[in-house]
């Protein structure tokens, strides 16, 4: 082959082409890039390149999540566990929901209903700021709160969710859930986790106390039949602290136990 | 009688369409009764047909958005210079595209929704017009939404106008491709929502235990807690793996076993095309030598090898002359080694070759992270927070470890040979690292940390601390395979360069992300952020620096233009249109802003570009007139009086050669570090 250049003859063709076609214009300085808006026009090329970037790290989309969908058995007081959250939106806003509701199946009542909504953004690599509101819709006592917090990854591959909570009646309280994934294999996965709740000022009609209030430490072990769909067991101590405990047991409640439980992890 | 010579012929008799129920080629045909293989359409103007089709891949049915019917789309044949008209009617009930993969077209034709036209709208039939003034292996795919996950891709070979300096009895095309029964937004939902979905190659408690038992306690954990202090892993080297996807050659599923037929004694020329969507592929043939005869389309001077790495969007062209009639296992296997495709290559048709088993998968290292100089440093010692956070100046716990003047800065820019052997004695550590370290001319100048002057937000999880250039390697996991194995520096362009002159500026570009946010960007800005493109100027040379800050292989696109990869500064430097930057690479490409017009830039991954990995070079008019074509471009290049330039002995001084924006490396140094 002769020392062509890709340029060579063939070009040509092509240029003809072009100068049959263009007509010349000068770019849109008011737009990124607008040289194919000579060819095609500039609204039908303003439209696509607001879809193609839109397409291109713009896009929303949801996830739900239920991390604990479980059967205590409470000492022998069971309870179903829901603790779940999801969001909607992109990568810099998000719209949170969490939620965790435990329904105690002797007395046949929920012990604990929660729900929050919470506006979440990116604010390090690997954390999201959350802002928002939390209700607790428990029978006699409904109460609502501020939320501010942060939820992310740890170094060590910690997932961390730490929040604190201001009440209506400017009642100070957090919660920080700490959970690990160990894989065994690459489906049979061990997942303990902890739960400390704190409070600043004693609320007695919620039999919260001040200080550590509550302490829950426990592991689950799941299989994933996909990542998606996980069946588990697990063990799952919790215990009131200090006051909170002295509260629990003046209304003849055991201040804490050993629950095993059993339950599925789901997330679409 | 299935010379390629045949089908040249076929081809020159021009505007001959096959119809659906043609003759396969025997290129494309597998020798399994039921299969399909490949169409090939010949000549000068092309129907084209975008639609919805259902598919039968590994004896299963699927769902398919195609060309003309068929996975892949049909084989398009054309003449070197020939113009085209190709029109393309779109039966999707969302917008479609074609854009044609390597090929000079003017940019308007070029195929990128909101970047060079508005793309096709349902039910529209839209001409392209265009000749191209080259020849060689080549592909076209949608670039509208993920549709290129979802099949819309096909093979194209030009045929040169004048003789072919390749000669072969018979060739085949392999398109390589991932195929998934899921729809492809739902992949990439599930991957964007768990990034390690699709991985089951993690590390367990069982490697915990096995590495305890090879390097002992101490060393294990302090591994685990380096990466666990990252926040990073050694095994995130497919975002997708074999556990969504079904790997295909020709559209075959290892099942359905693929076979190409050869006589023995006959030179058989194979145009292997990776048009996947996800996978980076290690191609291989064993018992056979491949011959290397063209990239990307263009031909290199031949060189033997045993496997190589193919990007997604690359394009290999070898010659392999089997003299024995057994049947040869043709292998493409997943960069992460969770699955692999084989077919066969066979005397004859009903044959099976054995599939060889798959490797064990490779994992990442220091390197990988763009901390190549720290490997086998002391990590208690550094301080790993502060390297995480990007900042410009490492603090002196890292700088004060790091013997800078042992590392071997100086050493020659000849990356070809790998003779070059910097003193690694005086580094602990390091010894396993010697063909990287051979090619750090570029980057490692003065002993300075990689610059990182681009956003680093919460969408920026690394930035590579001291990247090397890593042309001189194989790709991840080809490192240590007993047999030869490609490497980028060894390719040299058959043809010189058509454009010698030094660059006279150079641009640097990171490719960032956050791999447990799925985010992928270049220099921290999405694509849906991104305010202004790049900017080249028409008849400007230009040395682009791609700074791979991410753990992630990807393979980098520029539309319409070839540029000439840096593997030395000579003037048979392979031109490609797609490059595999490994991670904690550091490498450059010297581009001709010759073809006016928006040009798409971007990550080959197509889940990558989905999440942002895009941008756009707007390569302007020198007076800002209307677009200018090639040829013209060529005469500008007369008028510059480079065409009476000698480019034969254009091995330049050093002062010719420096780019005029850039801190050079100390030549003195590397004329001393290549004495070694």
């Amino acid at each position: 082959m002769a020392k062509a250049t890709y340029f060579s003859a063939a070009g040509g063709a092509c240029f003809i082409l072009a100068l049959a076609i263009a007509p010349a214009k000068a770019e849109d300085p008011t737009q990124p890039w607008s040289q194919a808006d000579s060819y095609y026009g500039p609204t039908e090329m303003a439209e696509a390149r607001r879809a193609v970037q839109k397409e291109h790290g713009g896009n929303t989309m949801y996830y739900v999540l239920a991390d604990r969908l479980e059967y205590q058995t409470n000492d022998g007081d069971p309870l179903l566990l829901f603790d779940g959250q999801g969001w909607w939106g992109g990568d810099r806003n998000k719209l949170t929901l969490k939620s965790e509701l435990e329904y105690d199946l002797t007395a046949d009542r929920f012990e604990e209903a929660e729900i929050q909504a919470l506006w979440t953004r990116p604010i390090a690599r690997y954390f999201d700021l959350q802002a928002g509101a939390r209700h607790d819709f428990t029978a006699g006592a409904d109460r609502t709160f501020g939320v501010l917090g942060v939820q992310g990854l740890a170094p060590y591959w910690f997932e961390i969710d730490a929040a604190a909570f201001v009440s209506g009646d400017g009642d100070v309280s957090a919660r920080v859930e700490l959970e690990y994934e160990l894989l065994l294999t690459q489906r049979l996965i061990l997942q303990p986790r902890t739960e400390l709740n704190f409070a600043i000022q004693s609320v007695e009609e919620v039999g919260v106390g001040s200080g550590l209030s509550t302490a829950e430490v426990g592991a689950r072990l799941r299989y994933e039949i996909r990542r998606q769909f996980a069946p588990y067991v697990g063990v799952s101590w919790t215990r009131s602290v200090g006051e909170t405990a002295d509260f629990a047991r003046a209304d003849g409640e055991d201040p804490g136990g050993v629950s095993f439980v059993a339950g599925l992890r789901l997330w679409f | 009688m299935y010379s390629r010579r045949r089908f040249m012929q076929a081809g020159a008799a021009g505007g001959v369409i096959a119809s659906a129920t043609g003759l396969l080629p025997a290129w494309a045909k597998s020798a399994s009764a039921g299969n399909t293989g490949i169409f090939e359409l010949a000549g000068n103007s092309f129907d084209l047909t975008v639609g919805h089709s259902a598919v039968e891949i590994g004896k299963r049915r699927g769902h398919a958005i195609t060309v003309n019917g068929t996975v892949p789309g049909p084989l398009l044949r054309f003449r070197e210079g020939e113009k085209l008209t190709l029109r393309v009617k779109n039966m999707l009930d969302e917008d479609t595209s074609i854009h044609w993969h390597g090929l000079l077209v003017p940019f308007y034709m070029d195929g990128v929704p909101g970047v060079s036209f508005p793309g096709i709208k349902p039910g529209e039939t839209f001409t392209y017009e265009y000749a191209v003034p080259q020849y060689g292996t080549y592909w076209y795919h949608s670039h509208s939404g993920l549709q290129e996950q979802a099949g819309h891709y096909g093979p194209i070979i030009i045929d040169p106008a004048s003789a072919d300096p390749v000669t072969s009895d018979r060739e085949y095309v392999l398109v390589l491709s991932d195929w998934s029964f899921e729809h492809p937004h739902k992949v990439f939902a599930r991957v964007k929502k768990d990034m390690e979905v699709y991985n089951f190659q993690q590390r367990t408690i069982g490697d915990f235990v096995s590495d305890v038992g090879k390097n002992g306690l101490g060393a294990t954990l302090e591994d685990r807690a380096m990466w666990g202090q990252m926040r990073m892993s050694p095994t995130d080297i497919s975002d997708v793996t074999a556990a969504a996807y079904t790997y295909l050659i020709n559209g075959h599923a290892t099942a359905d076993n693929w076979t190409g037929i050869f006589n023995p004694g006959e030179r058989v020329r194979l145009r292997i095309i990776n048009a996947s969507a996800m996978t980076i592929f290690n191609f291989r043939i064993p018992g056979l030598p491949m011959t290397v005869v063209a990239a990307d389309g263009l031909n290199v001077r031949p060189v033997e090898t045993d496997e190589f790495q193919i990007g997604v969007a690359e394009t290999y062209d070898v010659i392999v002359e089997p003299k024995r009639a057994r049947a040869f296992p043709i292998v493409a296997e997943s960069i992460d080694r969770s699955g692999q495709v084989v077919a066969t290559f066979a005397p004859e048709p009903d044959m099976r070759a054995t599939a060889p088993l798959l490797r064990d998968r490779p994992t990442l290292t220091h390197k990988d992270m763009g901390m190549a100089a720290m490997a086998g440093m002391n990590h208690g010692g550094m301080d790993h927070g502060a390297m995480a956070s990007g900042s410009k100046a490492p603090g002196p716990n890292v700088q004060g470890s790091m013997d800078h003047a042992a590392m071997g800065h100086g050493t020659s820019a000849d990356t070809n040979d790998g003779a070059v052997k910097p003193d690694m004695a005086s580094m602990p550590g390091m010894s396993e690292d010697k063909s990287g370290m051979s090619s750090m001319s570029h980057d490692m100048s003065g002993g300075a940390m990689q610059e990182h002057n681009h956003k680093t937000d919460a969408g920026v999880d690394n930035v590579a601390m001291a990247p090397t250039n890593r042309l001189d390697e194989p790709g991840l996991g080809l490192e240590d395979v007993p047999h030869r194995a490609l490497r980028y520096s060894q390719l040299r362009s058959l043809d010189p360069n058509p454009d010698t002159r030094a660059p006279e500026r150079e641009m640097e570009i990171h490719l960032t992300g956050n791999m447990e946010r799925y985010m992928w960007s270049f220099d921290g800005v999405k694509f849906s952020a991104v305010e202004k493109p790049i900017i080249f100027h028409e008849g400007e040379r230009l040395r682009v620096t791609l700074v791979n800050d991410t753990m992630m292989t990807h393979p980098i696109h520029l539309h319409g233009m070839f540029f000439d990869l840096v593997v030395d500064e000579g003037d048979h430097k392979p031109r490609k249109h797609t490059v595999n930057v490994k991670p904690g690479d550091k490498l450059s490409f010297d581009v001709s802003a010759e073809h006016v017009g928006d040009w798409a830039f971007h990550c080959h991954l197509l889940f990558h570009m989905h999440a942002g990995m895009m941008q756009v070079v707007s390569l302007l008019p020198r007076d800002g007139a209307a677009p200018i074509a090639p040829d013209e471009m060529k005469m500008d290049h007369k008028a510059m009086g480079h065409e009476g330039m000698d480019h034969g002995s254009m091995k330049m001084s050093d002062e010719t050669m420096k780019p005029r924006e850039i801190s050079s490396p100390d030549h003195s140094k590397m004329t001393h570090g290549s004495e070694h």
